[in-house]
């Protein structure tokens, strides 16, 4: 069988939804010679028109996605760093998530924003190495955080696909997966995804996150039986699906690669326990609040969430009750 | 290019001046909520720019807006019902006063966030013509606007890309109540003369002055010149925003109110017509205007069930914040 790498399987979610639709267009900083390494190829087969190298305007060429929605295009940005997410923040929720509802339904901006390389890249530092997806749930705009080459494919395309803006956040930690993939296909947005079956606690794991719970799942497979649910959309989020998990379980730990304060973990758990009785109190494993990267790589993995927390906080949750 | 129509102009300056009167009217009896932006002083420059303009071109607005969805041919009653917040309005109650838009005739929404109108326009115009569309747009903004990156960085991709955006600074002289002088640092034209784009300044306060030039800047724009910018200047006539009726805020010496108010566009426009034909066109605005406040009056109030429709265009329903 082929094996795909994650970033490959982006690349192949761009033209294969670029040769199926002319109104797909890619923009972004570097994209012509792919310094992302993820639109390699592009320029070539579909013309400089179609992928466009943009100035390092990023509030302007966001904006500029969104316009061209507005007139039919269906266009892709690529951002090289999360942090510039924070830049355009302003025009992703006030502008394109805020249209379609402010102008009473006249309108559609199916723009998705490409984030590959987020979170922590070791040595980049505190402006280049954010995680910030809960952000973007908190505001309402559809989030996906694929963790696998297949759902890298399935999940960009869908997000092309969609009629509404979408964030997709493609983790420094997962870009160099590769998996076997015969058929790459679809993902629909907000289902999630049982990738190990368990019975004493539900562990949601985000994005890159989703390995390092099989790995503790593994090691811990003789003391406990960890289911662990990956969401692959955060908003949409597949609540039924966790809440079905859960409530076999009686148990949850979610493991989020983003701040403590408001962010998804905290999130993920009120829902839970809104709907669903636990045998122990829930944990959540996640950075720490305010969280700023360190350069130091022993000080940068210190602040990410690691093995060794997850484990203990599902050691302590299966203690609990 | 379309030559001058003093009639159509006149109508267009005085439909906007009426439209406005009659809203602040309607925000004084409590129909209105939340108050609007007049445009009252500088319906030349909607008028002349949109005069300039087929009906295929595409054109964004500001916060103070109603001129420029109204002169771009939207429906009076579907603006004033937007403005009532009933379902019968432009965006359905959803936008009122700030986010106007007719998809309809071109107008991809006013925006309420200074200077941000300009990079979404340029956006627009570049894919319609991607697909083959022979057309030009025009933003309009404030001379506040002159000083957000984000519209300085869609000049530089019009012009860089040659996407044919008219860009309208419409100089009143203030930002909210900052003046010019205290704000903008070289000069409006300046700026997009550091872009390589033509600059033209011209008296916003004569609708027919202000159509020449956008006609000759979407000539040149439609044979393939890229972007330009007119700097029209003007004055607005009333408050920033309706609110200031109710406080009192001292930023305009009283003399530079008269003065502005002594070059009104409606009578500029109006003293080129014969005056039977103007008193035609008024009676007919009125009649217009009468007609847009039953209209307005008589819309339902949107359901609150309703509150969240087209939040998602994908159909993905939002969770609800209750219990």
């Amino acid at each position: 069988m082929p094996r795909l790498s994650y970033r490959r399987a982006l690349t192949r979610a761009l033209a294969d939804e670029m040769t199926r639709d002319e109104s797909v267009v890619v923009l972004g900083e570097d994209i012509r010679v792919a310094a992302a390494n993820v639109t390699t190829g592009l320029v070539k087969k579909f013309g400089p028109e179609r992928v466009r190298d943009t100035p390092l305007s990023e509030q302007a060429f966001t904006s500029f996605a969104t316009g061209a929605a507005l007139a039919g295009a269906r266009p892709v940005v690529e951002f090289q760093i999360p942090s510039l997410l924070f830049l355009v923040f302003e025009q992703i929720v006030n502008h394109a998530h805020k249209f379609p509802l402010m102008t009473g339904g006249q309108c559609a901006v199916p723009v998705t924003y490409l984030v590959p390389g987020s979170g922590s890249r070791t040595g980049w530092a505190g402006q280049h190495s954010d995680h910030p997806y809960a952000l973007f749930a908190h505001a309402g705009v559809t989030t996906v955080v694929p963790a696998t080459p297949a759902d890298a494919y399935g999940l960009l395309v869908s997000a092309i696909r969609c009629d509404d803006p979408v964030v997709v956040f493609a983790p420094a930690g997962a870009l160099e997966l590769r998996e076997d993939v015969t058929e790459p296909a679809p993902v629909p947005l907000g289902r999630g995804v049982v990738r190990r079956a368990g019975d004493d606690v539900t562990v949601v794991a985000v994005g890159h996150l989703v390995h390092d719970a099989l790995a503790v799942a593994d090691e811990l497979a003789g003391q406990a039986s960890v289911e662990v649910f990956d969401p692959r959309t955060l908003y949409p989020f597949d609540w039924d699906g966790l809440v079905g998990s859960v409530s076999r379980t009686g148990r949850l730990v979610v493991v989020d690669d983003g701040n403590r304060s408001c962010g998804i973990a905290g999130e993920i758990i009120a829902t839970v326990v809104e709907r669903v009785r636990l045998a122990a109190p829930p944990r959540r494993v996640t950075r720490p609040d305010g969280a700023v990267l360190p350069f130091a790589p022993a000080l940068d993995r210190a602040v990410q969430p690691g093995r060794d927390q997850l484990t203990a906080a599902i050691q302590l949750t299966l203690k609990d009750g | 290019m379309t030559g001058p129509d003093p009639a159509a102009l006149y109508r267009t300056v005085r439909l906007i001046r009426r439209f406005e009167e009659r809203a602040i009217e309607l925000v004084d009896a409590g129909e209105i909520v939340g108050g609007i932006h007049p445009y009252l002083g500088q319906e030349g420059i909607a008028a002349g720019v949109c005069a300039a303009l087929e009906a295929g071109d595409l054109v964004t607005g500001t916060h103070r807006g109603h001129g420029h969805v109204l002169a771009k041919g939207a429906d009076p009653a579907r603006m004033l019902a937007e403005l009532c917040g009933r379902v019968t309005g432009l965006n359905r109650g959803r936008g009122g006063s700030m986010h106007a838009a007719d998809f309809g005739v071109g107008v991809l929404g006013a925006n309420a966030i200074v200077g941000a109108a300009g990079a979404i326009l340029t956006g627009a115009v570049w894919e319609r013509r991607r697909r083959g569309a022979d057309l030009v747009g025009a933003t309009f903004f404030g001379d506040g606007a002159v000083n957000e990156g984000m519209l300085l960085e869609a000049f530089n991709l019009a012009a860089l890309w040659r996407v044919p955006v008219l860009f309208v600074c419409e100089n009143n002289g203030y930002a909210t109540t900052m003046p010019v002088a205290g704000a903008v640092a070289g000069t409006i034209a300046g700026r997009a003369e550091a872009f390589g784009m033509p600059a033209t300044a011209v008296d916003g306060q004569d609708p027919e002055t202000v159509r020449e030039a956008a006609a000759a800047a979407v000539a040149r724009m439609r044979a393939g010149g890229g972007p330009e910018l007119i700097e029209a200047h003007t004055y607005r006539f009333d408050a920033h925003h309706t609110f200031e009726h109710r406080v009192r805020l001292d930023y305009r010496p009283p003399q530079e109110v008269a003065d502005g108010r002594s070059r009104d566009p409606v009578e500029i426009a109006g003293a080129r017509l014969d005056p039977a034909a103007r008193a035609e066109i008024d009676a007919s605005v009125e009649a217009v205007l009468a007609a847009a406040v039953d209209f307005a009056l008589a819309g339902p109030h949107p359901d609150p069930a309703t509150a969240l429709d087209h939040l998602y265009a994908s159909g993905l329903t939002a969770r609800t914040g209750g219990g």
